[in-house]
C-alpha cells in the first residue's frame, strides 16, 4: 500500500530524515523531518545544507504543513520538500502550489486521479509558492 | 454589480467537474466518507436529519434577477419548491440528492453563482452590508474590496484546510447591518485624515459554544495591503492553532489564549512577510472590480412624495423603507417573516415575484440579509406602492423589519441533527403571541433571535432576548439571554437563570417585554432599557 509521486528531476536523496530535535543537535546531517505543530522557522539558519525536509501530514485534515511548506520556500530552501502521511488526491493541487515537490501518500492514489486532479484548474487566483501566474495579472498583463 | 470574465467563469466550471469526479470516487468506493465530507463540505453539501443539504453562495448578499430565477428554478426541479435565506446572506435547498448535487452546481454555474466554500473549515463567503451602494449613511461601496477578497480567498492553497470555519464581514457605514464584530474577520472601510481608504481590522469573533467579539486589531490598515494582512492572520492562526478539540479550533479561541497583544504582534510580524512578497492585488485589478459596482443610472429631479393615504401602505413604508443616498429614491426591504411562517424561507413562485420587481424597479439588483429577509435596493419613491400591491399579492409584504415578530430562528430540531431542541415552533409560538401590530409598533424595536443548540446558528448571543435549546434529560429545554446586540452597539446576551419548556419559554419572553414596558423611558428600545436598568428587574419579572 501506499503510493509516492516526484516533481523533481534530481536523484532522490536517499539519507534518512531525522526527527527536528536530532537535527539541531548534529551538525551534519542533511535531511530532516518536522512534525505536524513543529516550527519549521527553526530550520532556516541550515536550509544551505539541507536536501530533504519532510512534513507530516497525521491526518489530512491537519493543514499546519502547508504554512510550514511556504515558510521554508519563502526563506528560500531549494531541496526536496516532500509531504508524507495522510495525503489524498484532493490535497495535492495545493500541495504543489505551497512548495511541495515530493509526496508520499499511505494510499495508493491512482496516478490518473491525481493527474486529473494537477489540471483541472488552469489558472489561479492568488501568488502562492509556485510560478503559477495569478489571474489579476493575465488581466492586466 | 460584478460580471464573470472567462477567467471566473472557467474556474466555477471547473469547480463542477471537480466536484463530479469527487461524488463519482465517493460512489464507487474509492473514497469513504471520511474522506469525502471535507470535499462535499467545501462545495456547500452538508448531510442533515433528513437528507442532504446544499448551501449556496450568494457573495456580500448581492444577486440579480437572472440568479434569482435560477435558484428558483433549482428549488422546483430540485428540491420542493423552495429555499430557505440564511443568516449569512446565503440561500439553503433542504432535500437534495447526493447524485444530483453536481447538476445543480452546473445550473448554478451558467449564472456565475457557486457554492464554494460556504461550508467546511475554509475561508467562507463573505458577508457585507445589504445596504451596500444604496446606504445614506456609506463611505462607500464595500463591495468591490469583498468580491477582491472573495477572488483572493477562492482556492488559497495554503488555507484550503484550516482549523476551522473563517468568516469575513465588510461594510462602510457606521451603522452595522452585517453582525460585524461577530465574525472571525471584520473590516470596517474608513479614510484617514488623508483622505486615503483603509480597513479598520477586527479580529476573533465568533459565535458558537465560545462566543466572542471580535477586537480591534488594527486602526488603520491602507486599504491596497488588505490581502497581506488577511493571509497574516490566516498564517497566525494555521500554524497555533490547537488541532485536538475541533470545539478549540476557532480563531478567537487562540487569539483568547495568546492575548490580544501577543496575537498582534504575531500578526504584524507576519504582515511583514506576506508584503515583501507582492501578494497585494494592484490597483488596477481594483479598478476592474469597483468599475462594475458604479451606481445605477439615477434619475433625478424624482419626487420626495410618497402617497401615504392607504394606511397599510403608510405602515410598510413606516417600517420597511430605508433613507437611500439618491434623491427620490428609496431601499425597500422585503420581510421573510410572515406570522406563522418559516423566518427565511421563501417559495420558487415568491423568488420569481421578487426576481421580477428587482428587474423592473431596482436596477435588477437585490440584496439578502443576515436577518434573514431580502431588499430591493433602489426603488424610486414614486413605485414604492406599486412594489408593494406586488409584495402583497405575494405575501411577502409584512412591516416587521426589527421588531419582535422579525424572529432569526436557525432549523432546530426539525432539520438539524446537532439539534437539542426545535427552534422554529417557538418563533412562531412568539410571532403569534406578538402578531397584533399596535402591540408590535408599541413595544418597537426587538431582535429576538432563536439557535437550537449551542452552535449558535441562529445567533441567540447577539439577540436583545436570545433563547437557546439545551436538552435537559431527554426533553427540549430553551434558555432565555437578555441584552445581546449584533449592531455598532455590539455585546453578548447573558443568560437570566433556569430553563423552560416550550410554553414556558414563550411565557418567559412575554414576561421580559411586558416588564420592559413598565420600566422604559420614552424613546428607549428594550435594549437601551435592559442597559439602564441591568437584568434583575428583567429576572424579578420572569421568575417572580
Ligand atoms: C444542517 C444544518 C446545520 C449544521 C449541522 C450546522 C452546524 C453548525 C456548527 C457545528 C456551528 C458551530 C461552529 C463553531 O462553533 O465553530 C455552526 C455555527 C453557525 N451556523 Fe450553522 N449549521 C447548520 C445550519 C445553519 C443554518 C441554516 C444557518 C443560517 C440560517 C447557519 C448559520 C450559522 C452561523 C451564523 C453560525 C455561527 C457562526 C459563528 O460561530 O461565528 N447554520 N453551525
Ligand atoms: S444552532 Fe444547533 S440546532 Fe441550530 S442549526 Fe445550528 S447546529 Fe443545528
Amino acid at each position: 500500500m501506499g503510493s509516492s509521486f516526484r516533481f523533481r528531476d534530481d536523484t532522490p536523496h536517499e539519507e534518512p530524515a531525522v526527527t527536528l530535535d536530532a537535527f539541531l543537535e548534529q551538525e551534519d546531517a542533511t535531511a530532516v523531518r518536522l512534525e505536524a505543530g513543529e516550527d519549521a522557522r527553526q530550520l532556516i539558519p541550515y536550509l544551505d545544507r539541507l536536501q530533504l525536509i519532510e512534513i507530516s501530514f497525521p491526518r489530512f485534515r491537519d493543514g499546519r504543513g502547508f504554512s510550514s511548506a511556504r515558510v521554508l520556500r519563502e526563506a528560500g530552501y531549494k531541496g526536496e520538500l516532500r509531504a508524507e502521511g495522510d495525503v489524498l488526491i484532493d490535497l495535492i493541487f495545493f500541495m504543489r502550489r505551497c512548495g511541495f515537490d515530493s509526496i508520499v501518500s499511505e494510499h495508493s492514489l491512482n496516478p490518473v486521479d491525481v493527474d486529473a486532479a494537477l489540471n483541472r484548474y488552469h489558472h489561479v487566483y492568488q501568488n502562492a509558492t509556485d510560478n503559477a501566474v495569478p489571474i489579476w495579472k493575465l488581466r492586466h498583463g | 454589480m460584478y460580471k464573470y470574465d472567462q477567467y471566473d467563469q472557467a474556474m466555477v466550471d471547473a469547480r463542477v467537474e471537480e466536484f463530479r469526479d469527487q461524488t463519482r470516487r465517493r460512489i464507487a468506493g474509492d473514497m469513504n466518507d471520511d474522506q469525502f465530507k471535507p470535499l462535499r463540505l467545501k462545495n456547500g453539501l452538508y448531510l442533515q436529519l433528513h437528507a442532504y443539504m446544499l448551501r449556496v453562495a450568494i457573495p456580500y448578499g448581492t444577486l440579480n434577477s437572472q440568479q434569482m430565477r435560477k435558484l428558483a428554478d433549482i428549488a422546483r426541479k430540485y428540491d420542493r419548491g423552495y429555499g430557505h435565506f440564511t443568516t449569512r446572506q446565503n440561500l439553503q435547498y433542504n432535500w437534495i440528492k447526493l447524485e444530483e448535487a453536481p447538476d445543480i452546481l452546473a445550473e448554478l454555474a451558467t449564472v456565475e453563482m457557486h457554492a464554494i466554500q460556504t461550508s467546511g473549515e475554509s475561508i467562507r463567503n463573505i458577508s457585507a452590508d445589504q445596504y451596500a451602494g444604496a446606504a445614506a449613511d456609506e463611505i462607500c461601496d464595500p463591495r468591490p474590496w469583498a468580491e477582491l477578497l472573495r477572488q483572493a480567498t477562492t482556492f488559497h492553497p495554503e488555507f484550503s484546510y484550516l482549523p476551522r470555519k473563517f468568516k469575513i464581514a465588510v461594510i462602510s457605514a457606521k451603522t452595522d447591518r452585517a453582525a460585524l464584530r461577530w465574525h472571525d474577520c471584520a473590516l470596517r472601510i474608513v479614510r484617514n485624515e488623508a483622505g486615503e481608504e483603509g480597513f479598520e481590522v477586527y479580529a476573533g469573533g465568533g459565535m458558537g459554544r465560545t462566543p466572542f467579539i471580535a477586537y480591534p486589531i488594527r486602526d488603520f490598515l491602507p486599504a491596497k495591503q488588505i490581502f497581506s494582512y488577511l493571509q497574516a492572520i490566516l498564517r497566525v492562526w494555521n500554524l497555533h492553532a490547537r488541532r485536538d478539540n475541533i470545539h478549540k479550533q476557532r480563531m478567537k479561541i487562540l487569539v483568547h489564549e495568546l492575548g490580544e497583544e501577543e496575537f498582534r504582534r504575531q500578526v504584524e510580524e507576519e504582515f511583514q512577510n506576506f508584503l515583501a512578497l507582492g501578494t497585494d492585488f494592484p490597483q488596477a485589478e481594483y479598478d476592474r472590480i469597483a468599475a462594475y459596482f458604479t451606481p445605477p443610472p439615477f434619475e433625478t429631479g424624482l419626487s420626495e412624495e410618497i402617497d401615504r393615504s392607504d394606511p397599510d401602505f403608510a405602515l410598510w413604508v413606516d417600517r420597511q423603507v430605508a433613507p437611500h443616498k439618491a434623491p427620490g429614491y428609496a431601499i425597500a426591504n422585503i420581510s421573510l417573516k410572515p406570522i406563522g411562517g418559516i423566518g427565511g424561507d421563501i417559495t420558487a413562485d415568491q423568488m420569481d415575484v421578487v426576481a421580477d420587481l428587482a428587474e423592473r424597479y431596482s436596477f435588477d439588483d437585490l440584496r439578502a440579509t443576515h436577518v434573514q429577509n431580502l431588499v430591493l435596493p433602489h426603488v424610486r419613491k414614486a413605485d414604492l406602492y406599486t412594489v408593494w400591491q406586488v409584495l402583497r399579492e405575494a405575501g411577502l409584504a409584512d412591516a416587521n423589519l426589527d421588531l419582535v415578530t422579525d424572529v432569526i430562528a436557525c432549523p432546530g430540531l426539525d432539520y438539524c441533527s446537532l439539534a437539542n431542541a426545535r427552534s422554529i415552533p417557538v418563533a412562531q409560538e412568539i410571532q403569534r403571541r406578538f402578531a397584533d401590530m399596535d402591540r408590535q409598533l408599541d413595544i418597537g424595536e426587538l431582535k429576538i433571535k432563536i439557535s437550537g443548540c449551542i452552535n449558535a446558528c441562529g445567533h441567540h448571543h447577539a439577540g436583545h432576548i436570545g433563547i437557546l435549546g439545551v436538552d435537559r434529560k431527554g426533553t427540549e429545554n430553551y434558555q432565555l439571554l437578555l441584552g445581546g446586540s449584533g449592531a455598532e452597539d455590539t455585546s453578548q446576551a447573558k443568560i437570566t437563570g433556569p430553563g423552560f419548556d416550550e410554553a414556558g419559554i414563550v411565557d418567559a419572553v412575554e414576561r421580559t417585554v411586558e416588564r420592559y414596558r413598565d420600566l422604559r423611558e420614552p424613546g428607549e428600545r428594550f435594549l437601551d432599557t435592559y442597559r439602564r436598568v441591568g437584568l434583575d428587574p428583567f429576572k424579578e419579572a420572569i421568575y417572580g
